[in-house]
């Protein structure tokens, strides 16, 4: 009896943190994305996640808009925020030093924080689990209709992540102007246009990953920085560029922190995500999936 | 340090020791004692962001590291504020070393997400650790600083203290970079592989300068703590590192002096903004603390879209201008 309790208790805690995990993938995939196409870490990464929720939230309990159709509406609009933060502020950069560029990012994530503050004040948003909140029960562990919501959500992402870059034209380009920018224009791709798509795109994945969040969490203002360093640590854990390795390492990330939680402390729960950061950073800067050659040619 | 940089620091000698008589409300007074704070905070990581080219995203957890030393060894321990000033640079060294070995070793921005993830691990642990930091609670009854049995316990009194030090922390950062270390970390802000051609250990200079840069804000946080006699984490976390990170930007990471400018200007900014808002209220706008987010942020935006080398840089410049236009016109008269 005493067994199958411990036993339920750690299959508990495992799907609190697939759930956590899910999200800190996809906010990895979105740093990815724009790291790639140009070299800098988006700082602004959290807000995208923050501002997809807390739209979505306004969608549909004060406008009352179908969750499908405000699903896919709050993706539209923080991409386009993505967008037009690429063009008005990343685009026009002459000369794009990497300091100065991350520093922008980081102007971008104070304003966009400073926006979602005066729009929806410092509350926290509650939103309704998208089919019911009566969990599942699985071996004596339970389980939320909305943690299968973010699974599923999360694997739907991958599976057109892996379509998108590797058969469309597009984002074929796009790896192409990862793997060497120069070497892309040559060969006629546009290689802004790419850093555009990448924004978009990386705002978009955000974004979903507020929205199915929100339900549980509840979101507010200042969600943003702690999702977004999370969403890095585990970028940086699967070596920061590769976006599978990223989806590994942040549900790995996620039960680790989960298990750390129960059985440790739950005051700590959220530096140890961080902690594992640091370490992985410290001894194995590649990450634990990336290969240290190719991450020695990457400058960062 | 140049000509230049002696006129600077007597023209700033003079500006602070003319400002009280100029204000003369212990209101405004204590402002600038936060703002001399920030100052030599931003002191320390301008050295970081503009002459090692690095950004520290978790200064505050070293000015937290200093607050906490002070208030618990002179709280709990009874230790006197010297000596627990003392322990938390040494603290503050430490930590800077550990974060600053492995992540500056690489090349890259890696000591960005490094300081970024301690800052948090740190406010973390300034919340978590009731036991041992007062939690969100804090700490209270912080002694007040004494020099040779004379007490600093007037916003006046402090005020003189805390911008002599700030005088003498600008006075030491501008020697640094007006010697052999300062002119290697500008090579190394140029091209670190050039750099290291010309036999400069480019990392050890970096990392010498991040703990000098962490030893700069543990004095902050510490005559921070025996300033306001009571600290809780608040003030230690992420927003407070990119607030000063912010500072050094808007005055201009390339010059100390920008770091100087720009933190003093944002530090009184949300007062100035109050006042106005006072003045304009009649008209139906209000300001509210809760817009100072969104002004810090469109303000860095702008600076680093229009100004990347700053305020300091900017006026620099625009005088330039001016006075080439001026000589133009008189050579064309001639």
């Amino acid at each position: 009896m005493n067994h199958s309790n411990q036993f339920s208790d750690l299959l508990q805690f495992v799907f609190m943190g697939i759930q956590r995990g899910s999200i800190y993938a996809l906010v990895a995939m979105g740093f990815n994305i724009i790291y790639n196409a140009t070299g800098v870490i988006n700082f602004a990464q959290g807000e995208f996640v923050v501002l997809g929720g807390l739209i979505m939230v306004s969608m549909t309990t004060m406008l009352h808009v179908p969750i499908v159709v405000a699903f896919f509406l709050s993706t539209l609009v923080v991409m386009i925020a993505g967008v037009i933060m690429e063009r008005f502020t990343i685009n026009p950069v002459k000369e794009p030093g990497i300091l100065r560029l991350i520093i922008i990012t980081i102007a971008v994530s104070i304003l966009l924080k400073g926006i979602a503050m005066c729009i929806w004040g410092k509350d926290s948003y509650h939103m309704d689990h998208f089919s019911g909140d009566t969990p599942f029960e699985i071996f004596g562990a339970t389980i939320l209709p909305q943690t299968l919501w973010i699974i599923g959500i999360l694997v739907i992402i991958v599976f057109f992540f892996i379509l998108f870059f590797n058969h469309t034209m597009i984002g074929k380009s796009m790896r192409a102007c990862a793997i060497n920018r120069d070497a892309a224009r040559l060969v006629g791709i546009n290689d802004r246009l790419a850093v555009m798509y990448s924004f978009a795109i990386s705002a978009g994945i955000g974004a979903i990953a507020g929205i199915i969040i929100t339900p549980i969490i509840q979101m507010d203002y200042g969600r943003g920085a702690l999702l977004g360093l999370k969403g890095f640590g585990a970028a940086v854990v699967g070596g920061l560029g590769n976006s599978i390795g990223a989806v590994v390492a942040g549900i790995i990330l996620g039960v680790i922190e989960a298990l750390g939680a129960g059985y440790i402390s739950s005051h700590y729960m959220d530096a140890i995500a961080l902690l594992i950061l640091l370490i992985v950073l410290f001894l194995r800067p590649s990450g634990i999936m990336g290969s240290s050659e190719a991450s020695r040619l990457k400058d960062f | 340090m140049g000509t230049k940089d002696y006129l600077g620091i007597i023209w700033f000698s003079i500006i602070l020791v003319v400002t009280p008589f100029i204000i003369g409300n212990d209101y405004y007074i204590g402002i600038l004692v936060f703002a001399a704070f920030n100052c030599l905070s931003c002191i320390g990581l301008s050295l970081l962001m503009g002459y090692a080219g690095q950004i520290s995203l978790g200064h505050a957890a070293f000015l937290g590291i200093g607050a906490y030393s002070s208030a618990l060894l002179t709280v709990k321990m009874g230790w006197s504020p010297w000596l627990a000033i003392v322990l938390g640079i040494i603290l503050a060294v430490i930590m800077a070393l550990v974060i600053g070995i492995p992540s500056l070793r690489l090349k890259g921005h890696y000591l960005a997400m490094a300081t970024l993830g301690f800052g948090s691990i740190i406010h973390i642990v300034t919340v978590a650790a009731v036991d041992f930091t007062g939690g969100p609670a804090g700490i209270s009854q912080i002694p007040t600083l004494n020099i040779f049995g004379f007490p600093i316990n007037s916003d006046v009194k402090y005020y003189a203290f805390i911008w002599i030090i700030v005088v003498i922390g600008l006075f030491f950062a501008l020697n640094i970079i007006h010697s052999r270390s300062g002119r290697a970390l500008r090579a190394i802000h140029g091209s670190e592989d050039a750099a290291g051609s010309s036999g400069i250990h480019t990392s050890r200079y970096k990392i010498r300068i991040f703990v000098i840069s962490a030893i700069y804000s543990s004095i902050a946080g510490s005559f921070y703590a025996h300033y306001v006699n009571y600290i809780d984490p608040g003030p230690f976390g992420i927003m407070h590192s990119v607030l000063l990170v912010t500072m050094v930007a808007v005055g201009g990471m390339h010059k100390v002096w920008g770091a100087v400018i720009g933190s003093i200007l944002l530090s009184v900014l949300p007062e100035i903004l109050s006042t106005i808002s006072e003045v304009v209220e009649g008209y139906g706008i209000e300001y509210k603390p809760d817009y100072d987010t969104l002004i810090y942020g469109s303000i860095l935006l702008a600076i680093m879209l229009f100004l990347p080398g700053g305020i300091f840089q900017g006026v620099g410049d625009g005088f330039k201008r001016l006075k080439k236009l001026f000589t133009r016109k008189t050579s064309s008269a001639v």
